[in-house]
């Protein structure tokens, strides 16, 4: 979902705030003349009702308007319009004549209310998509203190990669350009593809996608620059993932994780603790490198017992 | 081994905890000699600091003997006798190359939760949260220390721990306050918190060349102390306000120099308290900035203020309008211990100070928890507290 569908949906729930400050003034301050309207003004506690609808639609609005994304609270408009609907069908019941027909013409009202209630909220459920349910790129990139060629020399090795990339077991090449790749996903399930290398300028850009199994289409490039100031090599990571077949997509999504970005971003800083001091940095919170899915929880930073993991 | 861990907010326990064992090959296990609780320990210690998690070993100020050695430690072997600086350094990336060793690139393997509340990660730092790398202190018997050859300084004489123990993080950061306070021959200099990192803050001062310090506080131990040292005391209990105060005692001019050594959890006598405790309670703001606005409302046109109090996010009703107007300079930092190790020491050796004079207590590591209470509390005139594993 794109930030104008989430303007558009918050936009909605703003207009529905400031129908809702009428509706909800009326009938507070014309309680006589709405409830004739209504077809109730036969009964004391169906004022009341009516009182009360109109305080409660009074803080739907303030919520919808103080809120800075308010999609999402238009659900509390809509457990509202239920009450309301509820309440109109008892009048309804109770009533014959020309009070039956008001009454049923307000509750359809209320239904297209209802309605419009619905989709906006329906709306702002969207927006909330998960981030990994969109096919596309993920991009990260950081500065790495040692000469273009070195590093370049170093990720061009594939089978290097497993040293920083969590979630790669091991990289082995098969000449050609052909590499076979195997990974663990956070869910503990192996995946295995094969990936040629489809662009290699020296120093520059390596770049290469998958050609078998249960990821081919997908793509990625790495592309080094020199960062000004003698600080080094900047390193610019792109990976794209097909959307063609939800099966690959989804694969490959799951395999990064909840956040792709922050996943690569996190090996490319492994990368750079490689490349900087030769080993990727481990504590006690964080103690398995590379090398376990109990990365991606910290436990209390204390030492481990022998065996616990550690030194390779 | 028995270890001081972090149990809750308010709580701390001596506990038995594995050995720490070798992780990184540039390594070295360290048994504590000596270790001091530091007053940034209590902003953990009152649960102000994000992502700790129950059984954190605490302490990032300790010294030891070197008892083993990762394969790729050359410059260190056992019975080396050490300080270890709190920030975690690898001294290989631009930051070390640099001299900027607690802005790290490498030293922290949980960047990516830093990231996410300052922007971009510092280093990591023992036994001071998760965010800042979920390594365990040094209120232990033994610490790991990761980049060996790169942090610990070696002391190959007798000085006594005692005296080489502060360069481990107080000498240092009270010395980088002053340094960052831009103090030239003549300089009145304002110091807030006359806590031990004041008093080293005090101390810089005076061997920078400030003519004149005041010390700002309301404990009247800590008052008595700083006076004896050579500063003026005021007790902003008493003062009420401040700003005025400074600006009676520095002939309207206002300080040149101010140095904040209190961080986010100041404490002051207005109704203004009431409403940063408020906020902060409902964590509408982290910190609590009540000496940040001071010094600057206070500090003269185009003068320096310094910050080596910690804080920990973000603050409001911050005084932008009176630092750009008045053309002051805000300047802060995590000290970068390593950078001012050698030099402090030869201070340490040429009779320039001796620092252990902020010592109060001595305890052994059994009784820590009785140390935080008291330090929290300042209750027998804690100023410093000194743990023996």
């Amino acid at each position: 979902m794109t930030d104008e569908d989430r303007r558009r949906a918050d936009r909605l729930a703003r207009a529905l705030g400031v129908a809702g400050l009428g509706l909800g003034i009326a009938p507070l301050t014309a309680t006589d003349a709405i409830s004739r309207l209504c077809g109730v003004d036969d009964s004391g506690t169906a004022r009341t009702m009516l009182r009360l609808a109109g305080v409660r639609e009074l803080v739907h609005s303030v919520l919808l308007l103080g809120s800075r994304s308010p999609a999402p609270l238009v659900w509390t408009r809509v457990v509202g319009d239920m009450l309301d609907l509820t309440a109109l069908g008892l009048a309804a019941s109770n009533r014959t004549g020309h009070r039956r027909t008001r009454v049923l013409a307000v509750t359809a009202g209320v239904a297209a209310i209802t309605a419009a209630d619905v989709y906006t909220a329906l709306c702002g459920l969207r927006r909330r998509a998960p981030e990994h349910a969109r096919a596309g790129t993920v991009h990260a990139t950081i500065t790495v203190n040692r000469p273009r060629d070195e590093v370049y020399r170093f990720w061009h090795d594939f089978e290097n990669l497993p040293q920083f990339m969590i979630h790669l077991d091991t990289v082995r090449d098969l000449g050609d350009g052909r590499s076979h790749w195997r990974a663990t996903g956070p869910l503990g399930r192996t995946l295995e593809w094969e990936a040629e290398m489809i662009d290699d300028r020296p120093d520059e850009l390596i770049a290469w996608h998958a050609t078998q199994g249960m990821i081919a289409g997908n793509s990625g490039a790495v592309r080094f620059t020199d960062a000004p100031g003698d600080r080094g090599t900047e390193v610019r990571v792109t990976l794209q993932y097909a959307p063609r077949g939800g099966g690959a997509v989804a694969a490959f999504t799951r395999l990064l994780g909840e956040h792709p970005d922050q996943m690569v971003r996190d090996d490319l800083r492994r990368f750079k603790q490689v490349m900087e001091t030769g080993e990727v940095v481990l504590s006690e919170g964080m103690p398995m490198g590379t090398h376990a899915k109990r990365q991606l929880r910290q436990r209390a930073a204390q030492p481990m017992s022998r065996g616990g993991g550690g030194f390779r | 081994m028995r270890a001081t861990c972090w149990m809750g907010r308010g709580k701390v326990e001596v506990r038995d905890v594995p050995d720490p064992q070798i992780l990184n090959s540039h390594d070295a296990i360290v048994r504590v000699t000596s270790t001091a609780i530091c007053g940034s320990d209590l902003h953990l210690y009152d649960g102000f600091i994000p992502t700790m998690k129950k059984g954190d070993v605490l302490g990032h100020e300790f010294m030891g003997e070197v008892v083993e050695v990762g394969p790729e430690v050359h410059d260190l072997r056992p019975g080396d006798r050490v300080v270890v600086p709190f920030p975690i350094s690898c001294g290989s990336c631009w930051a070390c190359e640099n001299e900027l060793f607690s802005i790290c690139e490498n030293s922290n393997p949980n960047a990516g939760i830093a990231e996410k509340l300052l922007g971009h990660s510092p280093a990591g730092i023992y036994g001071y949260s998760h965010m800042l790398g979920g390594f365990p202190g040094g209120q232990a018997e033994y610490a790991r220390v990761p980049f060996a050859d790169v942090n610990p300084i070696k002391i190959e004489d007798d000085l006594p721990d005692e005296k080489v123990l502060f360069l481990s993080d107080i000498f240092p950061t009270g010395w980088i306050g002053a340094e960052m306070a831009d103090i030239k021959d003549g300089d009145v200099v304002a110091v807030w918190g006359a806590g031990p990192v004041g008093q080293f803050a005090i101390a810089s001062a005076f061997l920078m060349g400030a003519e004149r310090v005041i010390a700002i506080d309301r404990f009247p131990y800590r008052l008595r102390r700083v006076e004896r040292m050579g500063a003026d005391p005021l007790d902003y209990e008493e003062a009420i306000d401040v700003p005025d105060a400074l600006r009676d005692m520095t002939g309207g001019r206002g300080p040149d120099c101010c140095i904040d050594a209190v961080g986010l959890e100041a404490h002051h006598a207005t109704p203004m308290y009431a409403y940063d405790r408020a906020k902060q309670a409902t964590r509408l703001e982290t910190d609590r900035p009540f000496v940040l606005r001071e010094a600057i409302m206070s500090c003269r046109n185009g003068g320096t203020v310094s910050v080596v109090g910690v804080y920990g996010g973000f603050v409001d009703k911050f005084p932008m309008g009176s630092l750009m107007n008045r053309s002051i300079t805000l300047r802060g930092a995590q000290c970068h211990v390593q950078k001012y190790l050698r030099p402090l020491l030869d201070r340490i050796r040429n009779g320039d100070i001796d620092p252990s004079f902020v010592v109060s207590h001595h305890m052994s590591l059994d009784d820590t928890p009785r140390g935080y209470r008291l330090f929290r509390d300042k209750r027998e005139e804690c100023n410093k507290v000194v743990l023996h594993p």
